[in-house]
């Protein structure tokens, strides 16, 4: 495999670890919203579900891109695809 | 001012921006108090920033194309978010959404989850790979991609039927403020806020309008927070909202089983003046089916990975690692904004429905409500309504109505904050809309004067001409955008959300696709683009004539049929026809690593 496949299939196994973390706060903890509601975690005291919205699935997505973003940088360095200053 | 030094010197800048900003509120708040009237507050706060915006526009005028289409492609990672925050937060955001959360409860959050969430895809699937194309708009990806003139233009179809429909919202929603704040009719109130617009964006395009973007976003984030932190302050609800507002949540789900929710006859509701709402479903329990929540989420965030005032953002960074870390400062802006509607929901809902609180009117008698100057003010601006629809003399739950703005525009007079500070709120839902607008308007001309005018009909002309034809198309497609908003057809918050309906059915899978499927060929993208913008359009269509939609699919959601149909009609269009050349293989190759050279060249 050269090295430009590499590189490839290892951003693309980020970018299935980070699609499957977004999956899970966007979209599966809201097929049990009633249920996470009636939970006894309660952040700040508040309702679980409802947390979630207006908070929770918020901050998760903008750690969520930084993290990935980071991990993404360490790939290009691996492999020494990292942009240089000036070259564009 | 020389360029590479403003970009050094950019904390400073606004730094003092900002610092000048706080000076004037507090100049405002003294004027107030020695007796400068409402009215007056109001023009000087909307006027004074309109000023500052035109000001930052006509200092970042320019002759030249990469500065106008792509600001030079030197716009620094945090500012670049704090642009995109305030091209993304609009007027809807802004003015309707804390109404929204009020009204509809966990159904509306849906949005909020989903205008967050997109941005991971525009990160991880789009961004970084759309720098490193090195394209001036979205089309121009999708027409070098995919090869020929006939895929450019579809972009641009799309490209133009989803932002069209956003911009007459945005324009509407600077008409809407404008004609309030200044107290001018709103038809007059519309081009006004179209001028203000065009003053931003002409002379300087995208460099102007990145730079004005930032300024906005200053401007409506401090108006959205200041009001947040001190009503909740004022009434004892806990000095950060957004940590302490648990027991006010509890009390309100008490005050409403309490209360109950009383069902208007129709004959009642014929009464409360259009477009007023009553508190008819719970704030915090889980009011809606996971498939409602779900397919409303899942629409805006392909929506906003397809929307390309949005995309054609992080085309201004310096570098493909700096667009992907834009993305998170954007999501990190933004975040600051969302995160705080449901507290100001909150917090409007409690200080209306708590007895034990001074502002409460629940419960008082009506013609006690009826005396209170807010409640004149803004039952005159036909914003509330009270009616004793069972004639008992007091005010009961179902009998209180509201505008959805009116949660952002009047929760600081209620809650007894000094008149400064719904100027300042007015100037902030001024901010949000200018640069939404802005920023589309400008994605809309660029498309055009670019793609259409520059590639497909005249490629020979000179960067002066396509400057030229640019700025043209610019006014044209704004005094279109205002002649319409004029005519008030849908409301702010519903075209908002059509438009994003519209950019996934015709753009997600083709701009996916075209960096992550090699094989995906021209054919497939313009099947993948119309017909995924006509069968989306007409399921709208038909639901909107009476049809009865099917899998719970509403108008709001119909993006789920449109991208369902492109994604399928690209894939079986792309693999019977031939494969993509050994050239476009090797452009998808090198779109895929950072380092090298960008596809398209520096000017193009």
């Amino acid at each position: 495999m050269s090295k430009q496949e590499q590189h490839w299939e290892k951003t693309r196994n980020l970018l299935f670890i980070t699609l499957a973390i977004w999956f899970v706060f966007s979209i599966g903890i809201f097929l049990f919203g009633a249920e996470m509601q009636e939970s006894s975690i309660r952040p700040f005291g508040y309702p679980l579900t409802y947390w979630f919205t207006c908070q929770g699935s918020l901050a998760i997505f903008v750690i969520l891109i930084f993290w990935f973003a980071g991990r993404q940088e360490k790939i290009d360095d691996e492999f020494g695809f990292t942009e240089r200053e000036g070259e564009q | 001012m020389i360029k590479g030094k403003f970009i050094d010197n950019l904390p400073k800048v606004y730094g003092i921006y900002t610092g000048g900003f706080l000076v004037f509120i507090i100049i405002m708040a003294i004027a107030e108090q020695a007796g400068m009237s409402a009215k007056m507050i109001g023009i000087f706060f909307v006027a004074f920033t309109v000023l500052i915006y035109a000001l930052i526009g006509w200092l970042s005028r320019t002759l030249q194309t990469d500065a106008y289409y792509v600001a030079g492609r030197q716009v620094p990672t945090v500012f670049n978010g704090m642009a995109t925050a305030a091209d993304w937060m609009s007027g809807a955001s802004f003015v309707a959404m804390a109404g929204g959360i009020y009204f509809k409860g966990y159904g509306y959050m849906a949005l909020l989850v989903g205008w967050t969430g997109g941005y991971v895809l525009v990160a991880s699937l789009l961004a970084p790979y759309l720098r490193k194309f090195g394209c001036y708009t979205v089309p121009d990806f999708i027409g070098t991609r995919y090869g020929g003139n006939l895929a450019r233009f579809s972009a641009v179809i799309v490209l133009t039927v989803a932002s069209f429909t956003y911009v007459t919202a945005q324009i509407n929603a600077t008409g809407t403020i404008a004609s309030v704040a200044l107290d001018i009719p709103f038809e007059i109130a519309v081009y006004v806020g179209l001028a203000s617009i065009l003053m931003c964006s002409m002379l300087g395009g995208m460099r102007a309008v990145t730079w004005t973007q930032v300024a906005q976003y200053i401007v409506l984030i401090i108006a959205y927070l200041l009001p947040v932190f001190w009503i909740s302050n004022n009434i004892g609800a806990g000095f950060f909202p957004h940590f302490m507002l648990a027991d006010e949540v509890a009390r309100i789900a008490e005050l409403e089983g309490q209360f109950g929710f009383v069902k208007n006859s129709a004959a009642d509701l014929a009464t409360v003046p259009k477009g007023l709402a009553g508190i008819t479903k719970p704030h915090s329990s889980v009011n809606a089916t996971p498939w409602a929540f779900i397919s409303l989420a899942v629409c805006m965030m392909a929506g906003t990975a397809s929307l390309p005032h949005v995309m054609m953002r992080y085309f201004t960074t310096p570098s493909v690692r700096t667009a992907r870390r834009s993305v998170g400062w954007s999501l990190f802006f933004i975040f600051l904004l969302y995160s705080s509607a449901p507290m100001l929901a909150t917090l409007s809902k409690i200080s209306l429905m708590d007895p034990n609180l001074a502002t409460g009117i629940i419960g008082k008698s009506i013609t006690e409500v009826q005396a209170l100057d807010w409640y004149q003010n803004w039952n005159q601006a036909k914003l509330m309504f009270v009616s004793d629809f069972n004639g008992n003399g007091t005010l009961e739950l179902n009998e209180f109505f509201m505008k959805g703005s009116a949660v952002v525009l009047a929760t600081p007079e209620i809650a007894g904050l000094p008149y400064v500070i719904s100027g300042l709120v007015a100037a902030g839902g001024m901010a949000a809309a200018m640069s939404t607008a802005d920023g589309l308007v400008l994605a809309i001309s660029n498309a055009l004067s670019h793609d259409v005018y520059y590639k497909i009909i005249n490629p020979k002309a000179e960067t002066a001409k396509r400057l030229i034809v640019a700025r043209v198309l610019l006014v044209l497609i704004g005094f279109a955008g205002a002649t319409i908003a004029a005519l008030e057809i849908q409301g702010i918050l519903g075209s908002v959300i059509w438009a994003f309906d519209f950019a996934m059915s015709g753009l997600f899978f083709p701009l996916v696709l075209g960096v992550w499927w090699k094989r995906a060929n021209a054919p497939g993208a313009v099947a993948g683009m119309l017909l995924g913008l006509i069968s989306g359009t007409a399921y709208l269509v038909w639901v909107r004539s009476g049809g009865s939609g099917f899998l719970g699919i509403t108008q709001l959601t119909f993006g789920i049929v449109g991208a369902s149909v492109s994604l399928v009609s690209m894939i079986v269009v792309s693999l019977i026809t031939a494969a993509p050349d050994a050239a476009t293989q090797k452009m998808v190759d090198d779109v895929r690593i950072p380092s090298g050279k960008t596809i398209l060249g520096k000017q193009h």
